[in-house]
């Protein structure tokens, strides 16, 4: 194959596997961010106490995550068809990538909040918050850097998971390492995959790395 | 009647002020179901007054804390009533205990100041939670933060700052929205001795020029003694002594307040002098007094007159001169000895100028 040819093979992956992550990234953390708040919240005697309900979303959250990946996108090609008309291809992927990110992300950011103190709580409680001024001013203030660290775990392992997705014809890199580097003995294209990637999840996880500690200010000293 | 010096109080102090800022009325306060519950505060009568500066002191687990958030609504009582400023607490929904927490700032012992936030915007947040303008909320926290010395800190995260700069900022951020009630939950316990004092300093200085009453909880003896006006002892979720600081100080009626006392006032006897004490009298012996001055004794020259009516054979001890609430006051523990000629003497000479003594027993 041709330095060009591979290259270009090379950046059409890219742009499948950026586009795939970067909206399955962001709308699955949307939608896991409000359920993760929620699931750090609805506990018995804590801010909307609702502890059924709070064990019935872990119960589906657990259940989702417990489900390998490669599982989850055929399982739910009926569900891909119906929201995208079609059940291949780079949009289809999508799906499957924004359900699985949904309760990685939220069991994160459940996490992320959990961890800070509840004397916080009770100060901002004894302020005359509302639980709502409470989410937003308290615990999403005080959660940012952990929730990016928690987003930027989510979006490396989105890269792991679009590789799988070529299953259904999504493209992308991991696809492309499998269809060329496997299937077609070409060992140099399998490289070229696997250092694009480690650059990838480097670039990706310094940057995240970098957002967390400008917004973390625990630690400074004068 | 188990307090007779709380009702002289009562009597006394009381008439001159409105009704209280706090009253208590048979608070009862239970965690848990029926099964296994906890009684955390078992008929709590009391009262905090107006402008005044009130602690509750007690051991860990005695209630306190459960008190104090009894007050703004963080917890409710299981039965009895909590009244402040006129309202009672328990009978507010959650839109009226907010309104209410805006009126009563709280500052706590391991400060709860919001990391992500600078003091400036810490100080802030009550102003934004009530909706203030950024306007508004700026022309607050600038004085604020000045009233509490820390003027050129506006910018300085939590982290960058010291335990009594931060509790500053906590302080701040309780006056923010210009509350009547100050609820102080053990607010120096982890800070050094040092700033401790500056911290009440702080406290007893917003008392006084902001009228502002405060209440705290403290297991320090030297806070109580520092700045309270008035102080309510806690044992086992029960008020067991109540009343001007000075009054229960000098004159404790409750074991507890006087274990709590021993180790503050210097009345607790050395080892190697306590050990060789006994109770009865036998031939020879000298007897151990503790003399304790305040009030109008305190500032008379009484031990050398003592000396000069018992003759010269007279020990001292122990002792320490302190302040408490602002009034002086010392106590002695000397050793004379105890022939019949001698205690009479002394005796007719307590008896004359009114020094309190109490007979602590006997040394060979």
């Amino acid at each position: 194959m041709s330095p060009e040819m591979l290259f270009g093979l090379l950046w059409k992956s890219l742009l499948q596997t950026l586009h795939m992550v970067a909206v399955s990234g962001l709308v699955g953390s949307l939608i896991g961010l409000p359920i993760g708040v929620f699931l750090a919240t609805s506990g018995k005697d804590e801010l909307f106490p609702a502890p059924k309900l709070n064990y019935a979303i872990g119960l589906i959250v657990n259940a989702a995550r417990s489900t390998p990946f490669i599982i989850l996108v055929v399982a739910i090609i009926p569900f891909t068809r119906l929201l995208t008309g079609t059940s291949i291809g780079t949009t289809a992927a999508i799906v499957p990538l924004t359900i699985a990110t949904v309760p990685f992300f939220a069991r994160l950011v459940e996490a992320a909040i959990r961890e800070i103190d509840k004397g916080l709580i009770e100060a901002a409680r004894a302020m005359g918050a509302t639980p709502m001024q409470i989410v937003f001013k308290v615990l999403l203030a005080e959660a940012r850097p952990a929730i990016l660290l928690a987003f930027t775990m989510t979006i490396v392992s989105l890269i792991g998971y679009s590789a799988m997705v070529g299953a259904v014809g999504g493209g992308g890199l991991g696809d492309l390492g499998i269809r060329y580097g496997y299937q077609r003995f070409m060992p140099e294209v399998m490289l070229a995959v696997v250092i694009v990637l480690i650059v990838l999840v480097q670039l990706v996880q310094s940057a995240g790395d970098a957002l967390a500690r400008h917004f973390d200010k625990r630690n400074r000293k004068s | 009647m188990i307090l007779p010096t709380v009702a002289a109080d009562a009597v006394r102090h009381e008439p001159a002020k409105a009704t209280p800022m706090v009253t208590f009325e048979r608070v009862t306060k239970r965690f848990g179901n029926d099964a296994k519950s906890f009684t955390a505060l078992d008929g709590v009568d009391m009262a905090v007054g107006r402008g005044e500066i009130t602690s509750i002191i007690g051991r860990s687990g005695a209630g306190k804390s459960t008190l104090i958030r009894l007050v703004n609504g963080l917890e409710r009582a299981t039965s009895g009533k909590v009244i402040v400023d006129g309202t009672e607490v328990g009978g507010l929904n959650d839109a009226g205990l907010r309104g209410l927490r805006r009126e009563v700032g709280m500052i706590f012992q391991h400060f709860n100041l919001l990391s992500s936030r600078t003091a400036f915007d810490n100080v802030a947040l009550p102003l934004e939670i009530a909706g203030f303008s950024r306007t508004e909320i700026k022309g607050k926290v600038e004085p604020l933060l000045d009233l509490v010395g820390l003027g050129d800190k506006a910018a300085s995260y939590p982290s960058e700052l010291s335990g009594g700069q931060k509790q500053r900022v906590g302080i701040a951020r309780a006056l923010a929205t210009s509350p009547k009630l100050l609820l102080s939950d053990e607010a120096t316990s982890a800070l050094d001795p040092e700033t401790t004092q500056s911290i009440l300093a702080l406290l007893k200085q917003i008392n006084a020029e902001l009228g502002l009453t405060v209440l705290l909880i403290t297991h320090e003896m030297e806070v109580v003694k520092a700045i309270a006006s008035h102080v309510a002892v806690i044992d086992r979720g029960r008020i067991v002594e109540q009343g001007r600081t000075f009054d229960v100080f000098t004159a404790p009626q409750h074991e507890t307040t006087r274990i709590l006392l021993a180790s503050t006032l210097g009345t607790s006897l050395p080892e190697w002098l306590r050990s060789g004490l006994k109770p009865e009298l036998s031939a020879g012996d000298r007897i151990l007094v503790r003399l304790t001055f305040f009030g109008a004794t305190a500032f008379q020259p009484l031990m050398a007159r003592l000396v000069t009516e018992i003759g010269s054979d007279i020990n001292i001890l122990a002792g320490a001169i302190e302040e408490i609430a602002g009034e002086p006051f010392g106590t002695l523990v000397v050793a004379y000895p105890a022939a019949p000629e001698t205690l009479e003497r002394a005796n007719r000479f307590y008896a004359a100028t009114g020094l309190s003594t109490e007979v602590l027993g006997y040394v060979a």
